[in-house]
């Protein structure tokens, strides 16, 4: 027996299959991401006078790249556009131009994720370091010349650790001085040279922490949200992959089945580029 | 809802995003007097009007396919 409204529409609600379960799965989604949200606005209105935003450093403004926020901000949008170029291209019975925009789409999904990878990079050597004297300092470490990296956890260091292995000094690339709303300040000028290199001692060092989940909860929030949004990102990549290329295959047996397939891939596509719309002001400009 | 209907959603939800985006880098050159900002806000403010005049050409080329 055959499945029915597999491809073709159910007369009375003019709906096929698979865009009633893509619809209950976005549903799904969008309560997960929801809470996600709910949580992130709930600690950050509860926090503690002064803790958030920090007093002192500012924190969590002018923590984020915008400038590379905002170009990932746009290839998200190029990816969307392109992915209903590709579906309307099948509409209009031209498979080579599909496969061109599936490629593009799948493109500045990688690109996405390549930049997004160098921002965490960048985190993990970013370090928030508490002199004794009561001033902090951040900006880049070295420790022993080399600069720590995000796929090496053995990389991250405390002051316990520094102790243990000995190290007397270490190098702070450190930021130039931010307002309140986390903008360069206007006479602390611009590129390498606003990011004077300064040695501390370890004995004067009182705490210091990457900007990594345990050393604030705006960090805990931003990880877990935007790497499960990167996790979207890489299965719809895979999926937009395989219908490009070996599910295409259906285009020759049974082509509005396959037009169905790429609606219901576009809109999961959609869903992911619209928690990035709601996701860029909310943790980086706000 | 169709991929037309969610593509319309998601093309306004991106005009709404840059339209703020212009305005917090406005405010930002007001702060900080970085001309740098004043160049971002007008690419913001620029890509508004694109991002309109593409929705109102994607509706317009997809005519005739439903919002269903």
């Amino acid at each position: 027996m055959e499945i029915p409204y597999t491809y073709k529409a159910r007369p009375d609600t003019g709906l096929y299959n698979a865009k009633v379960g893509i619809w209950l799965f976005l549903a799904s989604e969008i309560m997960l991401f929801g809470a996600l949200f709910s949580a992130y606005i709930l600690l950050r209105v509860s926090a503690p006078v002064g803790f958030w935003p920090d007093v002192a450093l500012g924190w969590p403004r002018g923590l984020l790249n915008i400038p590379i926020g905002t170009f990932n901000t746009a290839v998200l949008i190029t990816s969307s556009v392109t992915v209903v170029l590709a579906w309307a291209s099948l509409k209009m019975n031209n498979f080579a131009r599909f496969r061109v925009y599936m490629v593009i789409t799948v493109v500045c999904a990688l690109a996405f994720l390549g930049i997004k990878s160098f921002e965490y990079n960048d985190k993990f050597s970013h370090y928030v370091v508490r002199l004794k004297d009561g001033k902090a300092l951040t900006g880049h470490i070295e420790v022993n010349g080399k600069h720590p990296r995000f796929w090496n956890f053995n990389d991250q260091w405390s002051v316990a650790k520094l102790t243990e292995q000995k190290v007397e000094k270490i190098k702070v690339e450190v930021d130039p001085p931010r307002d309140i709303h986390g903008h360069v300040k206007k006479d602390a000028g611009h590129g390498a040279a606003a990011h004077a290199a300064q040695e501390v001692a370890v004995s004067d060092i009182e705490s210091m922490g990457s900007y990594t989940p345990a050393t604030h909860p705006f960090f805990a929030v931003y990880f877990l949200i935007t790497a499960l949004h990167g996790l979207h990102v890489l299965g719809g990549a895979l999926v937009l992959a395989y219908f490009a290329f070996p599910g295409a295959k259906m285009w020759k047996s049974n082509p509005e089945q396959f037009i169905n397939r790429i609606e219901v891939g576009g809109l999961f596509w959609h869903f992911v580029d619209l928690v990035w719309i709601f996701l860029f002001p909310v943790v980086y400009l706000l | 809802m169709s991929l037309k209907a969610f593509h319309t959603i998601f093309v306004g939800a991106a005009v709404v995003l840059m339209a703020f985006l212009s305005g917090w880098t406005f405010l930002a050159y007001r702060r900080t007097g970085s001309a740098e900002y004043v160049v971002w806000s007008l690419v913001s403010a620029v890509s508004v009007i694109g991002l309109i005049a593409y929705g109102r050409f994607f509706l317009r080329k997809l005519r005739n396919v439903s919002f269903l």
